[in-house]
């Protein structure tokens, strides 16, 4: 489906990703891990053709670059870090821009077909009781709901993730995954996604891409790639041992 | 706080708003017609109004009343409404595209701009053959394009959000500059210091009924391309990388709302002068009555702009009568006001 070939991004004379190639088909759930700096939200703006880069990326073995932006969005949907809306959108509005990618001619509305899918997803998401609220007026994780509900209407084939269940608490980072993992069974889908859990990576990931320093230090199943000494190494510190200590007191 | 219910209703702002809208435009409109040295009755006015649009012969007591109404004030009265909509849907444009409640034509320096590039075709006598008004026109379009151009980028290199503090400081600082240089060419163009001042003090006391087509021309065409792109304002409302994620053209979109509102401002700006804060004030309050969404903001500020120059303008003829304030007076008073007001609850997050 995604294929990246060595794909470099300088800022100035700072090179954030230095030759990273990975390839996605579908069904897979690639993770990308690594710590702060490492180049993981650059690599989610390159694969949303938010930044210059050097190398080439593939959808469906033609250049991402080729793609028109709304024949693009409805392949790929890309759900950033953080956001700050400035204006009192409801819930709603927001949800439904997701649709945009399938809108067209001038003077472009919400279609019938649109309702249904928005209706759904605001159900999945938990957001269809508070739709009507404004995105100002509404707690860090009801946000990133939002924004996630408005990358799933996109109904796009590769949903690219950066941190999505930043501000959440335990009981929505678990539906959140249970949802992705139900959503990436059901056609022909795959998901990348930026997660810092290291356990949340490990349980719901089917493949891992390592990354320190803008390089690539691990790639492949996602069990073979997160193993002690590729987490020591990108980590600079023991990251298993750790987690194992911080686990043994839960038993 | 804006209670839920209150932006339910405000979601299911429909056509029946816009029409009472359009009534008290209409309204308003027939009462600055009325309203002036000779006052006139408020059935009269609409009658001779009627009769001018269809060509019906008048009763002879309102022969003389006619010619003053068809021929003085609703010429002006139409371009201060076309000014009025069309600054605000300048206005409302940029601050979707910029993310920012305080963007206006005037906060960001652009009228300051287009102001300079119709001193410089004063000054220096550019203009097109056949086409009087065309000199100062295409400057001041061209020249709001490129103050647009040049205060985005530079608030970009500086501060990549677009800040409102960022914003706003340099489009002060543009429009002191260019306050400046207007300055300079008046003191050197000392033949047409005249010309240039009372162009500059800006009205729409003097409109015509070619201006009218002018504006209207402009309106209809930019307005209805804005409009077709209320749904990629409202993605850049949300954030321009959001807006890339869900499939806008970013960089396309915005060099056409770019180019759109250079043209309205500098058209306006050619015609009646630099009036400032319109495009501030009637979004910020169209968008407490119908929301923040573009498909219905935009066509509601079209409206209300209109009215709300029309009144600025009513208040400016009546407020000293018989003498009359430039009507940029007016909208600065208010404007200034409601820009603070803003300011404040942009600043409390609020």
């Amino acid at each position: 489906m995604l294929r990246v070939e060595n794909l470099s991004v300088k800022y100035d004379a700072l090179q954030i990703l230095n030759d990273v190639s990975f390839e996605v088909v579908s069904g897979q759930w690639l993770m990308l891990v690594g710590p702060n700096g490492a180049g993981k939200s650059t690599l989610v703006t390159a694969l949303s053709k938010g930044v210059s880069y050097t190398g080439k990326v593939c959808l469906h073995d033609r250049d991402i670059m080729e793609y028109r932006n709304q024949d693009y969005a409805r392949q790929v949907s890309v759900m950033a870090q953080s956001h700050y809306v400035n204006y009192h959108f409801t819930i709603r509005e927001v949800v439904e821009l997701g649709r945009y990618a399938y809108h067209k001619g001038l003077f472009k509305d919400v279609t019938s077909t649109d309702n249904e899918i928005i209706d759904h997803i605001l159900d999945i998401t938990g957001l269809a009781p508070i739709q009507d609220r404004s995105v100002m007026r509404i707690s860090g994780g009801e946000l990133q709901r939002t924004f996630l509900a408005q990358a799933l209407v996109q109904d796009p084939e590769i949903l690219i993730l950066d941190e999505p269940t930043n501000n959440l608490d335990l009981l929505y980072q678990k539906e959140i995954f249970e949802l992705l993992e139900k959503w990436l069974r059901e056609k022909d889908r795959a998901i990348i996604s930026v997660v810092h859990n290291l356990s949340l990576a490990k349980h719901y990931g089917t493949e891992a891409l390592l990354l320190n320093k803008g390089q690539v230090v691990g790639s492949g199943k996602v069990g073979e790639v997160l193993n002690r000494d590729n987490l020591i190494n990108a980590f600079s510190m023991d990251v298993y041992g750790w987690m194992n200590e911080l686990f043994s007191e839960w038993k | 706080m804006m209670d839920i219910n209150a932006l339910a209703k405000k979601n299911k702002f429909r056509f029946l708003d816009y029409a009472v809208f359009g009534v008290i435009m209409l309204i308003v409109f027939v009462l600055c017609v009325a309203i002036g040295s000779v006052r006139v009755s408020f059935f009269d006015t609409v009658k001779v109004i009627w009769s001018a649009i269809w060509n019906i012969p008048l009763p002879e007591e309102l022969v003389n009343t006619s010619s003053i109404i068809v021929s003085v004030r609703l010429p002006r009265v139409i371009c201060v409404a076309l000014v009025g909509a069309s600054l605000s849907i300048c206005g409302g444009s940029m601050q979707g595209l910029l993310r920012n409640p305080l963007a206006d034509g005037s906060t960001l320096g652009v009228s300051t701009g287009a102001s300079l590039g119709a001193v410089i075709s004063i000054a220096f006598g550019i203009t097109l053959p056949n086409f009087p008004l065309s000199g100062t026109m295409v400057m001041a379009m061209l020249f709001a394009f490129l103050s647009i151009l040049f205060i985005i980028s530079l608030a970009n290199k500086i501060d990549g959000s677009l800040s409102t503090n960022t914003i706003i400081l340099i489009g002060v600082i543009y429009s002191m500059f260019a306050t400046s240089i207007i300055s300079l060419i008046t003191v050197m163009a000392s033949d047409k210091v005249k010309q240039i001042t009372f162009w500059t003090m800006g009205s729409l006391q003097g409109s015509t009924y070619t201006n009218v087509v002018i504006l209207s021309v402009v309106l209809l065409i930019c307005g209805a391309v804005l409009l077709s792109l209320s749904e990629e304002l409202n993605a850049f409302a949300i954030g321009e990388e959001n807006a890339r994620h869900i499939g806008v053209d970013v960089k396309k979109v915005r060099l056409i709302v770019l180019i759109l509102v250079s043209v309205l401002i500098g058209v306006c700006v050619s015609i009646g002068g630099s009036i400032a804060f319109v495009g501030l004030v009637t979004p910020h309050i169209v968008r407490m009555i119908v929301g923040p969404n573009y498909k219905k903001l935009l066509p509601a500020s079209i409206i209300c702009g209109a009215t709300f120059l029309m009144l600025a303008d009513l208040i400016a003829r009546i407020i000293l009568n018989p003498a009359e304030l430039p009507i940029g007076v007016v909208t600065s008073f208010v404007g200034a006001i409601v820009f603070v007001i803003i300011f404040y609850r942009t600043r409390k997050g609020k």
